[in-house]
């Protein structure tokens, strides 16, 4: 009776909490399809907000996709050899290798931003192309990726593995196709989630880096809270979601997949 | 490795290289010396154990032999006298089976095996025979496809050693392979093992802290210690004739007596031994095996002790005997005595059982 009374307190409370984080994304998108925000859903339900955000704002919405699938590529060439590299060398070095990546995490993207726009702000090609935030968006997601294959590297002892690998005569490269990435499959996928989630949803950085014809979708929304009716951002939030939700849940099953077998592979 | 199945490849000429170790020395970055330098010789089909406690530098010898660590400048391995100090270990052509068996797990059982034919460029049909040639040798039959999380211990290891031999490497290195499984499996396995040894013929250096095993599996032991060779011998040469307390106490179960050598016997608490003629007069340190001392009657005996304990092994017994040497004394008896705690008995050990070894300066 008493664990019923505890179990029913503890998820009311849970029930609260995640109301209280919930409501207000629903609110929010429910008033992206209201006629007159004012006046509330009495006003009526249209879609004329999404459609206007959608002609307004399809490119950014693009833009976000290519940047982010840029992002995920260039973590994945750069950050899973380093990963491996790093696990492999150990010690100091490393150590101290892996905090200089993982430091753009304690700095503020607006600082990052800044330097970012002072060294390399007067190659004006290079400024204007979506490049420029992807180098922004790569400095940001870099330690996700390598952080996430370090940590399955040393859960699965890679460094005999790969010694195995190399007494049967395999080459560096081949062990690294063969054994070292099939196994840090979980960490990569993981990482991948990671660094696609975060260069969509970058803000900070981005918003500096970003031109008039390179803005990515959370720059439009705010471009669209500050200039536009406020069922147009709301409307922006909804496409947001609607974009971004089905992706994610998609990842995680892909990511659940891998990470099942791999804990499979781990039983004794 | 139980099918008797004489396969065509596996005829018992020796085969395998010569390894030699010439002075190779491990000193780690930070200055901690892993290995004095050591020269050794293997001959082809040979199977050699290193064998000592942890830290005594066994493994770093192997990994030298193997090319996962280079041994300090001046250092050489030569396999049938060609030089591989900067061989890596891919272009070795070594099998090794680690502790951990580091078998891959993302790929089954078959794959593990046929990798290293793999990476050789074998054609797949070719591949799978030899697969399956290994797959009978060691007795793994079925596992096939089997994930390498669906296998228990001893099939595991059964699959790493298949692994390592299949590309028919020059030597087989073995790094404690059966100290991850459990007492009873790990003998069974070592006779399996040593079975397997000598129908492959293959010169073999086998990586233990177990005595047992080393002895059972080793054409020759190096005991090491502290980074050095401490003996290197046959196993009864190991056993019945250790050169230091090190090396007696290491192998088997010693008593070591400390005692005064006077007029060709061992002057002793309990009476005296004879000991074998021509032993010089003077302190000695001696080392008698449990299971070459026999009980007798007390009264005729030229020694004799009190049983302080007796631990009943079930082929043997073991009894603490004192007041014959300076320190108590381990005998093995036979489980037909009938003898109890506080019996005074008398004991008799043949010279030649005695074994006296040099006075250890510190240790």
């Amino acid at each position: 009776m008493q664990n019923r009374l505890i179990f029913a307190t503890q998820l009311i409370f849970t029930l609260i909490v995640a109301a209280f984080l919930i409501v207000p994304a629903l609110l929010s998108m429910l008033a992206g399809v209201t006629v007159n925000y004012f006046q509330g859903i009495r006003s009526g339900v249209t879609l004329q907000w999404v459609m206007q955000v959608w002609s307004l704002y399809a490119d950014t919405i693009a833009r976000s996709f290519v940047i982010a699938l840029f992002a995920l590529a260039v973590t994945l060439i750069v950050g899973v050899p380093a990963a491996y590299a790093l696990h492999l060398r150990g010690g100091k070095l490393a150590r101290i290798v892996e905090e200089v990546i993982t430091l753009p995490l304690a700095i503020p993207g607006l600082a990052i931003a800044l330097g970012l726009l002072l060294t390399y702000g007067g190659f004006g090609d290079f400024r204007r192309s979506f490049l420029f935030i992807l180098v922004g968006h790569v400095v940001f997601t870099l330690p996700f990726m390598v952080r996430s294959v370090m940590a399955v590297f040393s859960a699965i002892d890679v460094k005999t593995l790969d010694e195995s690998a190399a007494s049967l005569g395999a080459s560096p490269w081949r062990r690294f196709r063969n054994v070292i990435v099939p196994n840090a499959k979980p960490g990569i996928l993981a990482g991948a989630l990671m660094v696609v989630t975060l260069s969509l949803g970058e803000f900070n950085l981005t918003w500096m880096l970003a031109t008039p014809m390179t803005k990515t979708l959370p720059v439009g929304l705010a471009d669209s809270y500050a200039s536009m009716r406020l069922e147009v951002a709301s409307a922006y939030t909804l496409v947001f979601f609607i974009m971004i939700i089905p992706l994610l849940v998609a990842m995680q099953l892909f990511a659940d997949s891998g990470q099942g077998t791999q804990r499979q592979g781990t039983r004794q | 490795m139980t099918a008797p199945q004489p396969a065509p490849h596996h005829d018992t000429t020796p085969h395998g290289v010569t390894v030699r170790v010439e002075a190779c020395a491990k000193t780690y970055p930070n200055g901690a010396r892993a290995l004095e330098p050591i020269t050794l010789d293997v001959a082809r089909g040979e199977t050699v154990v290193f064998l000592g406690p942890s830290g005594c530098g066994k493994t770093t010898m192997l990994r030298i032999i193997a090319g996962l660590e280079a041994p300090d400048a001046g250092g050489r391995v030569l396999f049938n006298g060609a030089d591989v100090t900067g061989v890596p270990i891919e272009k070795r052509n070594v099998g090794m089976v680690f502790q951990s068996y580091a078998l891959f797990p993302n790929m089954n059982v078959a794959a593990n095996i046929g990798y290293g034919l793999k990476v050789r460029g074998m054609a797949k049909a070719e591949r799978n025979g030899r697969v399956a040639e290994l797959v009978a040798l060691t007795g793994i039959e079925g596992l096939e496809q089997r994930r390498i999380d669906q296998l228990s211990g001893g099939q595991r290891q059964r699959v790493a050693l298949a692994r390592a031999v299949a590309a028919r490497p020059k030597v087989l290195l073995l790094d404690e392979p059966l100290t991850a499984l459990d007492a009873a499996l790990r003998e069974r396995l070592r006779a399996e093992l040593d079975q397997l040894l000598r129908r492959l013929g293959i010169t073999t250096i086998y990586v233990t802290h177990d005595q047992s095993e080393a002895m059972a599996l080793g054409d020759r032991i190096v005991v090491m210690r502290k980074g050095a060779i401490a003996q290197i011998g046959s196993p009864r040469q190991i056993y019945f004739a250790p050169e230091s307390r090190f090396v007696a106490e290491f192998i088997g179960a010693a008593n070591i007596v400390e005692a005064e050598s006077r007029d060709g016997a061992l002057v002793l608490p309990g009476g005296t031994l004879a000991l074998a003629p021509g032993t010089i007069a003077g302190p000695v340190t001696a080392m008698i095996r449990p299971e070459t001392i026999t009980v007798g009657a007390p009264d005729t005996a030229a020694l004799t002790g009190r049983i302080d304990g007796i631990s009943f092994i079930g082929d043997r017994q073991r009894l603490t005997v004192g007041g014959a040497t300076p320190m108590s004394l381990t005998i093995d008896a036979p489980n037909s005595l009938n003898l109890k705690t506080g019996d005074r008995i008398g004991l008799a050990i043949a010279p030649n059982a005695i074994r006296l070894l040099p006075t250890e300066t510190a240790r």
